[in-house]
Parts: structure tokens; C-alpha cells; sequence
């Protein structure tokens, strides 16, 4: 592996050896001393050109505690404000020594020509790409999922305790809200395909997008029925992506009618949750519209792994640099793409 | 000792006596057990019982050369529990050759439920070698903990010594040449648990030599 850019790259033994590695480094974050002295020396560049909180910080932290040195750039404040193009801040990061480069951009397929432009020797990790992917936060939305479901003796498989080597196999995910806009929700429908899993998307049908016929997964206009129906073992809610709705007023656009309807038909409740099984867990990736696709009864029910999702993004990005710069990066070129 | 058919594996299943392709087994079952007998006699001796005790066995091998270890000192020193001494310590993120080698795998670290402060942890591995891995190890045991004293325990050691580390414990000093290649076979690891090979043939624990095949051996420091 060289670089992450796209869940749809990856095969199930990939996964699930981020997905292992991502359990290790889960242990070692339980210590007094979180810090490990692995990738000393190394140095890794956060490359944001959108917002974003806790996948910067994720990034960051996830870095610092393997004692690489980081660098933040945001596009705010940069030369890139001054009408700099990628490939010339790229060529700057190279000159500089980077051995990786985490890279946020509103364009799709940004950190595809990053990686493969040849402006940069360094790895190149998909930190969000327009409205294409997010390998990251699939990758730890699995991570939770495997630590709570599998193993538990739903999927089948009687083995309790340990999930360490195992996918999703036979494990239902309800993915509920604004998939048009997500590339969260695209992220997490290859890879919890690749592991398993079977996803059925929810979405008003103004917020389902062309082409979704191709995806490995369901797709359903109504909450109510999937929830009943599928009995699904994860349920997870999708930020209405509000300012990327153009004119975005009290009707959210034109995406639909208005807030409270939509909350009345995709807003995950104390009614809805009522619906589900006991195991059932509820996932958002963050941050959460109150109100909107998710009530505050939902957001703070024990049943809620909002919290726990964050942390595990700090393990699972752990172990994405560990296995992205630990090892001998010639041999490992020669030997993949 | 059954010398059944030879059978195509990745490697080669040999009998203590066979030679043929330059494997030459050095240490067999009852030596390796009659070894790790002195070993645990030494450390009661050396730490007058066993008392604050924690066995740390490096993955892979060192972890169930730790666990035959505690069983022993439970029958020296009967209040003693195995599973209350021994654990296991992944020394892979504290390696100093990681950009030297492929991505390692990094395994379970597993500590005894009374942790590591103030006891004494004697740290248990097949093959002493550059002391590298060792190296590691105390780094992994300054993050995880401050145990009173640390000791070192190697069921081989086959000198080339990089680094001022010596064992406290040995199984079998086993001079070497550095094109040499020492490797430690134990049942609990490299058994086959549904007979993969197809043979009824049984492995055994056992210290091998062979002939390293060519300059450069991706194998790590053993």
C-alpha cells in the first residue's frame, strides 16, 4: 500500500490488516504514555484546503503520538489564498521532505493527481475529496462496527470476544440522510461491501444519486420500512450537507420541502430507535445537526457510538500512517501499483 | 521419531538427525524441556522465590517459551498461578530497522492483570542475537511501566552481540557464524493445528541451523 485514496482500492486483506493494526494501536492509546517512538523522523503533512475540525486533529494527533513531525497547512492564510495551484504547493511540500501528505480538497480527485502527478514522492491519504470519498472514516466506521458487532454472535459465527482477523460478513448497515452530498457514505458502501456487509442506503430520492444503481447496496426511500424490515445491526446517520445545498434557506435548497419534514421522515428519533434491535448501534460521522437527522434522544442514547467513532478515528489513522510509512518504501513500490 | 514421507511445505519438516540440506538440529524436545527446567530453577534461585514476578515473552516465540517457563516455577513454587505471571510484549513499534524491512505486523501486547511497576519482569526470547530486539523491549517497558528490576532470558544465544546487553538467563550458548541461520521451532507455533501439510507427521520443539541462502535474507534479526 502507498498511498489511500479511494475504500474502492482496497481488498477485504488490506481492511482488514488496517483493520488489526488500527485494534493494536487502539491498546496502546489506553496507556499512561500514548506516545510510541515508531515514526521518528518522519515527517507528515496535514494539506487542508476545506474545513474541518476533528479529521485535522484526528490526523494530527493520530501522527504525534507516533512521533512523526507534523505540519498544518490550511488553504485559509496560505499561499494558496494568493491564487497558488496545487502542483506548485505540492512541488514546495517535496522540497521540503514530506514522507506524507494527508490531503483535503473540495475537488474529487485531487488527491488522485496529488499521488500520481509525480510532483511528490510522499504517501498520499484521501482525507476527503469533494463529494467523492473518505477512505478514513469508513475505515474507522468498520473498526467501530467489527468491535461491537462481530463477535457478539449475530453474524452468524458463534466466535465471541476477539473480532482480530474477521470482516463484516453477514452484519446489516442502514446508511439514512444526505448520501448525494456524502462522501462518507460512498466511502463506507465499498469497504463495508469488500467486508461483508450489507448496505442499504435511505434517502429522500432528491438526495440519491445518478448512478447509484451501480453500487454494491440497497437503496430505499423509506426509514420506517428499512428499520422494521432489515432489523439492521448499525444505523448510520449522514450529515445534511447544508452548505452544499445552493441557496441554502429555510428549504435546504430545493432537496426538500423543509426541515421538519424531512427530520419527520429520515430523522433518527426515540420512536425509530425504539424500532431497532438491542444490539443495534447508532453511528454519525459528525458533526451532528441536532434536530435535524438525528434527535438529541438518539445522539445521547447508550446505544450511540458517536463518541467512541471519533476515538477510534484516531487508532484507525494510526495505523493507516504506520502502514503507509513504517516500512521500506522502495521495496515496497516496486512490489505494488 | 516417525520420518514419514517427505512432504513439499514451505519448510522443510526435518528429524533430528537428517542433515541433508544443511539443517542441523541442535537442541530437540528434551533438551530445550530440560533447559527451561534450569532456567526457572535459576530464577528462583537468583530472585530468592518467586515473588513480584512477571514473565514477558516476546512474540512470537518468546510468548509460549514464557508460558512453559511460569508453568515450571508454579511446580518450584507452588503459590504462584501462570496465568498471573505471564504476559506478552510486542516490541515491533520500538524497532530500530522498521524502515529497513517491509510493514511488520504488529502483535498483542498483553500485560498480567497486576501490571509491571515494582515487580521484577523477566523478559523471555527464543534467539539472543544483536540484542536489538532487547533494545526495543526496554524501550516498550519504559512507556508501559517502571518495573523494580528487568532480566533477560533466551533459550539460544548465538552471540554477534550489537549492543551492551547480556542475558541473565540461557538455555544454550550456541557460537555461530553470522551466515549461519538460527531458528527456533516450538509445537504451540509452528504446529499445524488441523494437519495442513496432510501428514500425520508431528512437529516437534527443536533449535535449528541452517545456511543462510543468499546475501540478503529478508528475515529479521535472528
Amino acid at each position: 500500500m502507498k498511498h489511500l485514496l479511494s475504500t474502492a482500492d482496497l481488498t477485504r486483506a488490506d481492511a482488514i490488516r488496517i483493520l488489526d493494526t488500527a485494534a493494536q494501536m487502539a491498546a496502546t492509546q489506553s496507556r499512561e504514555i500514548k506516545k510510541l517512538p515508531t515514526l521518528r523522523g518522519r515527517t507528515v503533512v496535514n494539506l487542508f484546503f476545506e474545513d474541518s475540525t476533528r479529521t485535522r486533529i484526528s490526523f494530527e494527533t493520530a501522527a504525534k503520538r507516533l512521533s512523526a513531525d507534523v505540519i498544518n497547512f490550511s488553504a485559509k492564510g496560505s499561499s494558496v489564498s494568493k491564487g497558488e495551484s496545487l502542483k506548485d504547493t505540492a512541488l514546495t511540500l517535496q522540497a521540503m521532505g514530506a514522507d506524507a501528505v494527508v490531503i483535503r480538497h473540495q475537488a474529487s480527485g485531487a488527491p488522485h493527481t496529488l499521488a500520481h502527478a509525480g510532483w511528490v514522492e510522499a504517501a498520499v491519504v484521501n482525507a476527503g475529496d469533494g463529494m467523492h470519498q473518505h477512505p478514513t472514516q469508513a475505515l474507522l466506521d468498520a473498526f467501530t462496527m467489527r468491535r461491537h458487532l462481530v463477535g457478539r454472535g449475530a453474524a452468524g459465527s458463534a466466535v465471541v470476544g476477539d473480532p482480530t482477523g474477521q470482516d463484516l460478513a453477514g452484519l446489516r448497515v442502514a446508511v439514512v440522510g444526505d448520501v448525494l452530498h456524502s462522501r462518507v457514505a460512498r466511502s463506507n458502501v465499498h469497504l463495508l461491501h469488500t467486508l461483508g456487509a450489507q448496505v442499504t442506503l435511505v434517502a429522500p430520492p432528491t438526495l440519491v444519486p445518478v448512478g447509484v444503481e451501480t453500487w454494491p447496496c440497497d437503496v430505499s426511500y423509506h426509514l420506517d420500512e428499512v428499520l422494521a424490515e432489515t432489523a439492521p445491526d448499525a444505523v448510520m446517520m449522514l450529515r445534511v450537507q447544508r452548505e452544499r445545498m445552493s441557496g441554502s434557506g429555510a428549504g435546504g435548497g430545493a432537496f426538500f420541502p423543509n426541515p421538519l419534514e424531512y427530520t419527520r421522515n429520515f430523522g433518527l428519533d426515540g420512536r425509530r430507535l425504539a424500532l431497532l434491535p438491542d444490539h443495534t448501534i447508532v453511528m454519525h460521522p459528525g458533526p451532528m445537526n441536532r434536530g435535524l437527522e438525528i434527535s438529541a434522544e438518539a445522539a445521547d442514547s447508550p446505544r450511540a457510538v458517536i463518541v467512541e467513532q471519533v476515538a477510534n478515528g484516531v487508532a484507525v489513522r494510526m495505523a493507516v500512517l504506520y502502514l503507509l510509512l513504517a516500512g521500506d518504501a522502495s521495496k515496497e513500490r516496486a512490489g505494488l501499483e | 521419531m516417525s520420518s514419514g514421507p517427505a512432504v513439499p511445505s514451505s519448510e522443510p519438516t526435518v528429524t533430528p538427525e537428517d542433515t541433508s540440506d544443511g539443517v542441523t538440529t541442535v537442541l530437540g524436545e528434551a533438551e530445550i524441556a530440560r533447559a527451561l527446567t534450569r532456567i526457572a530453577h535459576e530464577v528462583v534461585e537468583r530472585n530468592k522465590g518467586a515473588r513480584d514476578l512477571v514473565l514477558l515473552g516476546i512474540p512470537t516465540r518468546g510468548v509460549p517459551l514464557a508460558e512453559r517457563l511460569a508453568e515450571r516455577l508454579a511446580t518450584i513454587e507452588p503459590g504462584l498461578v501462570p496465568a498471573d505471571v505471564v504476559g506478552e510484549l510486542d516490541v515491533t513499534m520500538y524497532r530500530d530497522d522498521l524502515h529497513k524491512h517491509p510493514v511488520r505486523t504488529i502483535g498483542a501486547t498483553r500485560l498480567p492483570a497486576s501490571g509491571i511497576d515494582g515487580k521484577i519482569v523477566v523478559l523471555v526470547d527464543d534467539v539472543l542475537f544483536s540484542g536489538r530486539t532487547i533494545r526495543a523491549a526496554l524501550d516498550a517497558i519504559s512507556d508501559i511501566g517502571r518495573p523494580r528490576a528487568v532480566q533477560l532470558a533466551a533459550l539460544v544465544d548465538r552471540g554477534h552481540r550489537e549492543l551492551p546487553i547480556r542475558p541473565d538467563y540461557v538455555g544454550k550458548n550456541l557460537p555461530t557464524s553470522l551466515s549461519e541461520r538460527v531458528s527456533v521451532r516450538l509445537v504451540e507455533t509452528d504446529g499445524t493445528p488441523d494437519g495442513a501439510a496432510g501428514s500425520g507427521q508431528a512437529v516437534t520443539d527443536a533449535v535449528l541451523i541452517s545456511q543462510r541462502p543468499t546475501s540478503t535474507s529478508s528475515e529479521g534479526t535472528r
